[in-house]
């Protein structure tokens, strides 16, 4: 044995390399889902390539008694699951961490490391002898492996067997084997090795009503909570799962008992240009609908998003970030689509935005989206991204008060109208410079041509300055109105801090834990995380009560101090930046490093 | 509508349809387009058809994208809520609003540039949802806002006002539409109302999406010699191949249809479409000998109008998903909303 770590409970990181299209997801995920049920805080980040089968992708866990849940770049022990991988994937592992790999095959002797400890465990050989189909030795060397880690890591076995059997409920050969499988791995790493390692878990209870959720599910139950019946949608990743989730809860929810009829439509559109088409056609008749999305979509909606504005006409777009510019990385992390999102079309356009920071945002924030959009009759853009939308959170369990209405925002029927002698589309305003619509079908007095073309506040045809301008200008004044209706930011201020840190969406656990390892050097912090967009009056002050903010954010260009320099009169040289955008989630180190870097210039 | 400024003021022995209204309830603002417009015919054509078949104009949705066509919507039926949208994407838009609220009818009217071009993609999906909407095509073969450029369905040969001849082959809105599965395609020409009124009528009866291409000459960039898509050109090659009559949906007089050997077509709300004067080799309700005849006028150079083909067995978008038919913009939030209750329940499945 080599030099031992410090014997740690509840507290490091393992990182399984795979094969894409092998099946690893099934058992990452059981590991992930075993230490939640043992209350333990954890989180899995899945680090995929834009494949279906054969390249390299790796998983990551980390729990973290503190609750530090943000991604760990020191790995205690690597699951080496993919000989292509290997040089790599071992040199990664922390000066003595542990080493599991596939012992059916000999290991390079280039590839030891002295400062780590090898775990060999012949997963293939014993998958071969236990099992007859070729899919199912190549399926269940994962759930092999998964019975390894139960035993070094000490995992609740029993707890781990539950969630096979809930899983495979009714599907009895599918159960046994898996058993077989995790007993299998088990069993051998009981014989072989010092059981569990100096780094293992203990049950705790820090997960009372909390859920494991993924951003993207959340995004979808908050829309059919929104009573959105039109979405309009071309497949995208890391989109794509919001579609499917809505799909399925619109199965569940949605279908008349009685009648077999569905209360939704879900339109696979030609191309993005028409899923945001779709959903103004929508919005427009009256319904609540939404599109969801990533960046290049964003790029094709551009052109719409300037009608729906100009027209008054809301419009709920999920923008699921990926890495850009063009195709970009499809499969990894970034918040590269700010300003895209901000002012997104030609001519003068500005749009609110929202961002959430975790799966129980995505849920609360959804909902808000589709009342924002309908109040201030306009699009509105939750941007969340591949972090958030595609690897499971441990989160709040999600609450719903059944006195929820929602906020259909200005709208006439037959008996307003009546009381008016002449509808006109754009006038009327009320406090928020919010004319009031009115519904296609309803009554011929509210009738009126919707046009992006030059209009007056009539909603008449015009190419006169003063009456284009009179329009604009009310839009202007509309989107200001709208930044006392976004979410505030979160602000947590500590004492005698030097300097303040802002951060936007799934940076937040990261940031929390890089302030919490400044202030153990004494270098205190305050905090802010902006959650919407125009900013709320507070965003400014927290700029002005500061000598100098550091922003914390996922992209190359500083999109987040761009907006705050450009929506505030907060002078350039007070905002500096932390930028981490190569694609893969945040870690808290990348954040002081970050910051130290530059306070010691 | 007019081209003229007419006085609000209707006169007494205007004839009213069954709800009551007279032609001029179903007109719009005056016409901006240039005298002798082609599309101002349609225009004219689309008021009668409406006034016709007694609709609520507050039940009538008008779409269109942008182009010369697609100011249109402006100038009929001032009681109907009108979306003028973006250059090609009037489809996705009337498919979105389709979706909400199935109960409204949908106009759209579009052009040769914002169906055949840029919007060419949208008009095809449309097609293969079968959206249920009557979709004009006013089909011109050139861009007059822009000043007489060569649009997608401009003939090879065809000569530009400038005496420049286009060398590359037109997009058939016809041909397409057979070829992707449209269940109702028709041609008319922007100067045969008598023709055109019936067909609408039609098209307004249809289960899903019809397509109306109208060929509609631009006075101003394609009228002149050389142009195959002007009033004299079209006049001299025109051939009729189907006249149709409309027959609403009466029992009566579906009792005497079979008698005279007219072909004809029941429509999915019990309307009858009566077919005349159709060729030997022509089936309006065969899709393969429908193309093949007009295949064969159109190698030709004849231009073959009528209602084309029909098809009203195909469900439409709503059918096809098995849609409420409360519309879904009018489902009431308490129907939508699981409640906390199964929130609480869901959750399960995510610990």
């Amino acid at each position: 044995m080599h030099d031992q770590l410090h014997s740690r409970v509840n507290d490091f990181a393992i990182k399984l390399a795979n094969v894409n299209g092998t099946g690893s997801a099934s058992a990452n995920g059981l590991l992930m889902q075993a230490i939640f049920r043992m209350g333990i805080p954890v989180s899995g980040k899945n680090l995929f390539p834009s494949n279906i089968q054969g390249l390299p992708t790796w998983y990551e866990i980390r729990v973290n008694k503190d609750g530090h849940t943000a991604r760990a770049l020191d790995y205690d022990l690597m699951v080496a699951m993919n000989a292509q991988t290997y040089a790599r994937d071992i040199g990664e592992v922390r000066s003595g961490g542990y080493v599991l790999y596939d012992s059916s095959w000999p290991l390079d002797r280039a590839l030891y490391r002295e400062d780590v400890n090898f775990l060999p465990v012949p997963l293939a050989q014993m998958c071969n002898e236990h099992f007859k189909d070729p899919r199912e030795r190549t399926l269940m060397k994962n759930i092999a492996y998964a019975g390894s880690l139960v035993a070094t890591l000490d995992i609740d076995m029993p707890l781990v067997e539950q969630l096979l059997d809930e899983r495979f409920a009714g599907k009895k050969a599918l159960r046994e084997s898996n058993r077989r499988a995790l007993r299998l791995g088990y069993d051998y790493a009981k014989q072989q090795f010092e059981c569990p390692l100096n780094f293992h878990l203990e049950k705790m209870d820090a997960n009372g009503d909390k859920i494991l959720i993924d951003g993207n599910t959340a995004t979808a139950l908050g829309c059919i909570y929104a009573g959105a019946t039109v979405a309009a949608w071309y497949p995208i990743t890391p989109a794509t799962s919001v579609m499917d989730a809505f799909k399925q809860f619109c199965e569940k929810y949605r279908r008349d008992p009685e009648t077999a009829e569905n209360n939704y439509v879900i339109l696979q559109a030609e191309d993005e240009l028409a899923a945001i088409g779709m959903v103004i056609g929508a919005s427009w008749n009256g319904a609540r609908a939404f599109t969801s999305t990533a960046g290049p979509g964003i790029s094709l909606m551009n052109e719409l998003l300037g009608l729906a504005y100009y027209t008054e006409i809301p419009a709920v777009v999920i923008d699921v970030q990926r890495v850009g510019p063009s195709t970009g990385m499809p499969t990894r992390t970034q918040q590269a689509d700010l300003i895209e999102c901000a002012y997104a079309s030609h001519g003068d356009t500005k749009h609110i935005l929202l961002f959430p920071a975790n799966p129980a945002e995505c849920f609360e924030f959804a909902i808000r989206s589709f009342d924002l959009a309908e109040r201030f009759q306009t699009p509105v853009i939750m941007l969340s991204d591949l972090d958030i939308g595609m690897n499971d959170w441990v989160v709040p369990g999600l609450a719903w008060d059944d006195s929820y209405r929602p906020d259909r925002g200005r709208v006439l029927g037959p008996t307003e109208l009546e009381q008016l002698t002449r509808y006109n589309r754009y006038s009327g305003e009320d406090e928020d410079h919010v004319a009031p619509r009115t519904l296609p079908g309803v009554d011929p007095r509210g009738a009126y041509v919707a046009r992006g073309s030059g209009h007056n506040k009539f909603g008449g045809y015009t190419e006169t300055p003063s009456e284009y301008q009179e329009v604009m200008d009310r839009l202007a004044r509309k989107q200001k109105a709208a930044a006392n209706f976004v979410p505030l930011p979160e602000i947590d201020r500590r004492s005698e801090a030097r300097f303040g840190v802002i951060t936007i969406g799934g940076c937040e656990p990261a940031v929390l834990e890089a302030l919490d390892l400044l202030a153990d050097r004494d270098i205190p912090a305050d905090y802010m995380r902006v959650r919407g967009f125009p900013f709320h009056k507070s965003v400014e002050a927290f700029l002005y009560e500061h000598e100098f903010c550091f922003v914390v954010e996922q992209n190359r260009d500083a999109q987040l101090r761009s907006l705050l320099i450009l929506e505030t009169c907060v002078p350039k040289d007070r905002v500096r930046s932390v930028l981490v955008y190569g694609g893969f989630p945040l870690s808290a180190r990348h954040v002081v490093d970050g910051i130290m870097h530059q306070l010691e210039k | 509508m007019p081209s003229i400024v007419k006085p609000v003021v209707t006169h007494p022995s205007l004839q009213r349809n069954q709800l009551g209204l007279t032609l001029r309830d179903y007109e719009g603002s005056m016409s901006t387009l240039c005298a002798g417009c082609g599309h101002d015919s349609i225009t004219a054509a689309i008021v009668r058809a409406l006034w016709e078949v007694s609709i609520e104009p507050h039940m009538l949705a008008k779409m269109s994208g942008i182009g010369c066509s697609s100011k249109t919507p402006a100038y009929f039926a001032h009681g109907a809520h009108g979306f003028n949208s973006a250059h090609g994407r009037m489809p996705p838009i009337a498919t979105g609003a389709n979706a909400a609220n199935r109960e409204l009818t949908y106009i759209g009217v579009s052009g040769d540039g914002d169906s055949l071009s840029i919007g060419l993609g949208h008009l095809c999906h449309a097609i293969r949802r079968n959206v249920k909407m009557v979709y004009i095509i006013e089909n011109n073969g050139v861009y007059g806002l822009t000043k007489g450029q060569f649009s997608a369905s401009a003939d090879t040969g065809s000569k530009s006002k400038r005496g420049e001849a286009n060398e590359m082959s037109p997009i058939d809105p016809v041909m397409l539409a057979l070829s992707i599965g449209a269940t109702f395609v028709a041609r008319s020409f922007s100067g045969d109302k008598d023709q055109l009124v019936p067909i609408l009528r039609a098209a307004l009866a249809h289960r899903g999406f019809a397509l109306i291409d109208v060929i509609s000459p631009c006075v101003t960039f394609n009228d002149h010699t050389g142009s195959t898509k002007s009033y004299l050109y079209t006049r001299q090659h025109e051939l009729k191949a189907t006249e149709v009559d409309f027959v609403p949906p009466e029992k009566e007089i579906l009792a005497t249809i079979a008698q005279n050997g007219i072909t004809s077509v029941t429509m999915h709300d019990g309307s009858v479409v009566q077919f005349k004067s159709v060729p030997a080799d022509y089936d309006p309700a065969d899709r393969q000998k429908a193309t093949a005849y007009l295949m064969a006028q159109q190698s030709k150079g004849v231009i073959v109008t009528g209602l084309l083909f029909v098809d009203e067995s195909v469900s439409d978008l709503h059918e096809m998903n098995r849609t409420s038919h409360v519309p879904l913009s009018r489902i009431p939030y308490e129907n939508l909303c699981p409640g906390s209750a199964a929130l609480q329940e869901l959750q399960e499945d995510f610990r």
